[in-house]
């Protein structure tokens, strides 16, 4: 071989892809969607009672000098069952949880609520995800905490799980004040 | 239980690669025998542990097993029974699982029916692919284990992707893993070389049948993937240069090189080094395209499992092997005797174009499914689209077309080239023919690569079966029908392409039903939306009667899907194949007064693409027929002289 060089290319270009590759993993990677109503009026919207149980709502009355914590979930989405002993909590604490049962049944929330629990003081059924979308949310489960003026103030992204608790009293405790 | 045992099946596998590697080890560098002995029981034993695993994993899906997480997370317990089945591999970790078991049930058919190589280089080989089954076993267990439990289990899984929900998911990957873990055979084999340093025409003639296998289900895989993608997403495309088709044709170039110069190696003894190299570039391509597409580090339509710190493993493990046997190369490859030198005019030569070509369609492909991510570094966020690929890949191909029509026809060693020109005549006459034909029958309606593109498809059908001219066809090998069959397969599906391109008629309208639409001489009939439900999903289905030329109206149903679990609207586009095309028809939106968005299209001859995908591995498997024929009867010869000897 004249030119011995030649050989360590392959070499050098695949450690110049390695850096790329290694430089990419590490950029951060946005994973959730932030909402861009946070501060702003919660859309209004009449949604029918999406079970036996519980009454329906409308989020056009919001501005009632309540806090409420508006939480998305539905009986087909197993993180939202991961979450119920939190919500279970929060209600033993005199927090107002409404809820939104997204692209669901009223058959379907009802086995949903027996077996996991009901916290909801009113529960709406968002059957083609139309509040979800004029929420901003990306996913189920997600909660919103909406202040005594209707405005949202803050947003939850996933299960509220143990750890997220202190957090999620701290901004439902800002938003009374 | 039967996840543990899974589970703990999976661990002995992992032991057993080890103690296969150790083993490999001590036969070549100690010349160990009894090490030598244990080895095929110990590469048997390992993959028939990693396909008890993979078959415990599909009996979880099968019974619907919800304390299992995987089950849990992308099955339910109303899919249909295929969906159930085709869904154990429809997610990261059961997918990654039936890649550790090809490539391990791989490396059991190396050990069970390799014979070509000398003994040292047998067992370095499965010494290699041992070594890199061992990564694919860390990750498997350290970072996406499939068996891993739930508790409490959940009351029901969360459904599968209603997008995967299609027979496609049965078929597509494990044609295309069978693929790509096939080329991680050419790798260890190229490894193992490397290490005994016997780079020769016999090590070709040994790897030759295992790169044919890979290579053809890779084709196979790509061209049913293509299909799927056609009719299942309802754009009425069929390849979108997303990096994740990207990352089944890059391996997929890189095959198609390796085997043809594989050929030069087994025939002429020469393209040592370009041929290992190739052999380490498609497997490191397999690797690249998983690590792309699964890490998330590119957005593609069709990633369903995304997770950084599995990018970081996969990285990890390219860096290993690939970064590993580039060093090995540059250390190694400069004390394997060059091989024999050749003519400019001659098979081999033109080989070695169709092998640069290939490479710069590889590199171009792989720098604009890079680019991306490079700008992205430095705050620019773009798309490298359609656009970039056609305008840049379009013309190499043309010419390696037209590579197509001369280089079969060229003899081996040496060639007149005044006599390999007059032997093209007849090709390029008809190519012209097809050009002028075409240009004076639609005028300027045609783009020039689509006419250039028919123009090639004509002259590569008749200069791919020219090879077969003047030859006693019946005692014409089978590995040379393998090659006419592939080529003529180039020419049908460039066919395809260019007629899809050229003539495609596409309509996109509101109508209510009651209305007829005209599309390319066809006459649908919208005539009614009806609801209809599935077994998992409800949908709006539409019902069009379509004729063309006064024939008896034949009823398509294109829908509007929207499946319960996970929810998700998706569109069933409907096709109709005639011999000369398929009507393409897609149901869109309601508009709320009474008329439906309609897409629909007709595309002349768009089926030869698929078509000539299916020739093209249909050549793969002739000629892997042929190969592997030709050396059992050359060890039966030699057995039956050897025989006569001790008899004598």
């Amino acid at each position: 071989m004249k030119r011995p060089w030649l050989l360590w290319i392959p070499l050098a270009a695949f450690l110049v892809f390695l850096t790329i590759g290694s430089l990419g993993l590490h950029r951060d990677q946005q994973q959730i969607v932030r909402s861009r109503m946070i501060g702003k009026p919660i859309p209004g919207m009449d949604m029918p009672a999406a079970s036996s149980s519980n009454p329906a709502f409308s989020t056009k009355a919001f501005a009632d000098g309540k806090v409420h914590l508006v939480n998305i979930f539905a009986s087909w989405c197993v993180p939202c069952a991961a979450e119920a002993p939190q919500l279970a909590q929060l209600q033993q604490r005199g927090v107002l949880i409404d809820g939104i049962a997204v692209r669901d049944a009223r058959p379907d929330v009802d086995d949903f609520l027996a077996k996991f629990g009901n916290p909801y003081a009113r529960i709406g059924l968002d059957a083609r995800s139309v509040m979800q979308f004029y929420l901003g949310s990306s996913g189920v489960p997600e909660s919103y905490v909406v202040d005594g003026k209707g405005v949202i103030r803050y947003q939850h992204w996933g299960p509220i799980m143990p750890q997220d608790m202190d957090d999620i009293l701290e901004q439902l405790r800002e938003a009374a004040s | 239980m039967i996840a543990e045992t899974g589970l703990a099946m999976l661990w002995l596998a992992a032991t057993l690669a080890a103690l296969q590697l150790f083993l490999a080890w001590v036969t070549v560098a100690r010349g160990n025998d009894g090490a030598a002995r244990l080895m095929h029981p110990v590469a048997l034993l390992q993959g028939a542990l990693t396909a008890g695993a993979f078959a415990l994993l599909i009996t979880l899906f099968l019974r619907s097993d919800m304390s299992v997480l995987l089950v849990a997370e992308n099955s339910h317990s109303m899919k249909p029974f295929i969906y159930k089945f085709a869904g154990t591999w429809g997610n990261h970790e059961g997918s990654l699982l039936l890649w550790v078991t090809v490539m391990s049930v791989a490396g059991t058919a190396v050990a069970l029916f390799e014979r070509g190589l000398d003994r040292a280089t047998h067992f370095a080989t499965l010494g290699a692919q041992a070594a890199i089954s061992l990564g694919f076993y860390a990750f498997l267990l350290f970072a996406s284990n499939p068996f891993a439990r739930l508790n409490p289990p959940a009351p029901d899984g969360r459904g599968l992707n209603p997008l995967l929900q299609d027979p496609g998911l049965a078929f597509h990957p494990p044609t295309l893993y069978l693929g790509y873990v096939g080329l991680s055979v050419a790798f260890s084999f190229a490894v193992g070389a490397l290490l005994t340093r016997q780079v020769n025409a016999r090590f070709a003639r040994a790897m030759r049948p295992w790169v044919l296998v890979a290579w053809m289900f890779l084709t196979l895989g790509i061209t049913a993937g293509s299909y799927w993608a056609y009719y299942s997403l309802g754009w009425g495309g069929w390849w979108f240069w997303d990096p994740t088709e990207n990352a089944s044709l890059m391996p997929w170039l890189a095959a198609t090189a390796l085997f043809h110069s594989i050929s030069v190696l087994a025939a002429r003894d020469a393209l040592r080094a370009w041929t290992i190299m190739l052999s380490v570039v498609a497997f490191a391509m397999s690797m690249i395209g998983t690590f792309l597409v699964r890490s998330g580090i590119l957005t593609s339509v069709h990633a369903f499992a995304v997770d950084p710190t599995r990018g970081a493993f996969l990285l990890a493990l390219l860096a290993i092997y690939i970064g590993g046997s580039l060093l090995l190369f540059g250390l190694r490859i400069g004390t394997v005797n060059e091989g024999t030198r050749f003519d400019p005019v001659s098979r081999e030569a033109f080989l070695v174009i169709n092998n640069l070509l290939l490479s710069v369609i590889l590199g171009l492909v792989l720098i604009g499914t890079l680019y991306p991510l490079l700008t992205e570094m430095m705050g620019v966020k773009v798309s490298v689209g359609p656009p970039y690929f056609n305008m840049i890949v379009g013309p190499i191909a043309l010419i390696l077309m037209l590579l197509l029509v001369i280089g079969p026809l060229a003899r081996w060693r040496r060639d007149h080239l005044r006599s390999l020109l007059r032997k093209t005549i007849p090709a390029i006459g008809l190519a012209l023919l097809v050009l002028v034909a075409v240009k004076l029958i639609v005028g300027a309606r045609i783009g020039v690569m689509p006419l250039l593109g028919l123009t090639a498809a004509a002259g590569v059908a008749l200069a791919s079966i020219m090879p077969l001219f003047g030859r006693n066809l019946r005692r014409t090998p089978l590995f040379t029908w393998g090659m006419v069959i592939a080529h003529l397969g180039c020419a049908v599906s460039l066919a395809g392409m260019a007629s899809d391109s050229a003539f495609v008629t596409e309509k996109l309208v509101a109508a209510r039903p009651g209305t007829t639409i005209d599309v390319g001489g066809w006459k649908v009939e919208f005539r009614q939306v009806m609801p209809i439900a599935g077994p998992n999903w409800t949908a709006m289905d539409a019902t069009m009667a379509v004729s063309r030329n006064g024939s008896e109206p034949v009823l398509m149903h294109p829908q509007a899907r929207f499946f319960s679990n996970p929810p998700t609207p998706t569109t069933e586009s409907a096709q109709l194949t005639a011999w000369d095309g398929q009507l393409y028809l897609v149901l869109g939106d309601e508009l709320g007064d009474g008329r439906w968005q309609l897409r629909l299209w007709w595309k002349p001859f768009v089926t030869l693409i698929w078509a000539g995908g299916a020739l093209i591995a249909l050549g793969g498997g002739l000629a892997l027929v042929g190969r592997v024929g030709r050396g059992w009867l050359r060890a039966r010869a030699r057995g039956r002289i050897h025989a006569e000897e001790v008899l004598a």
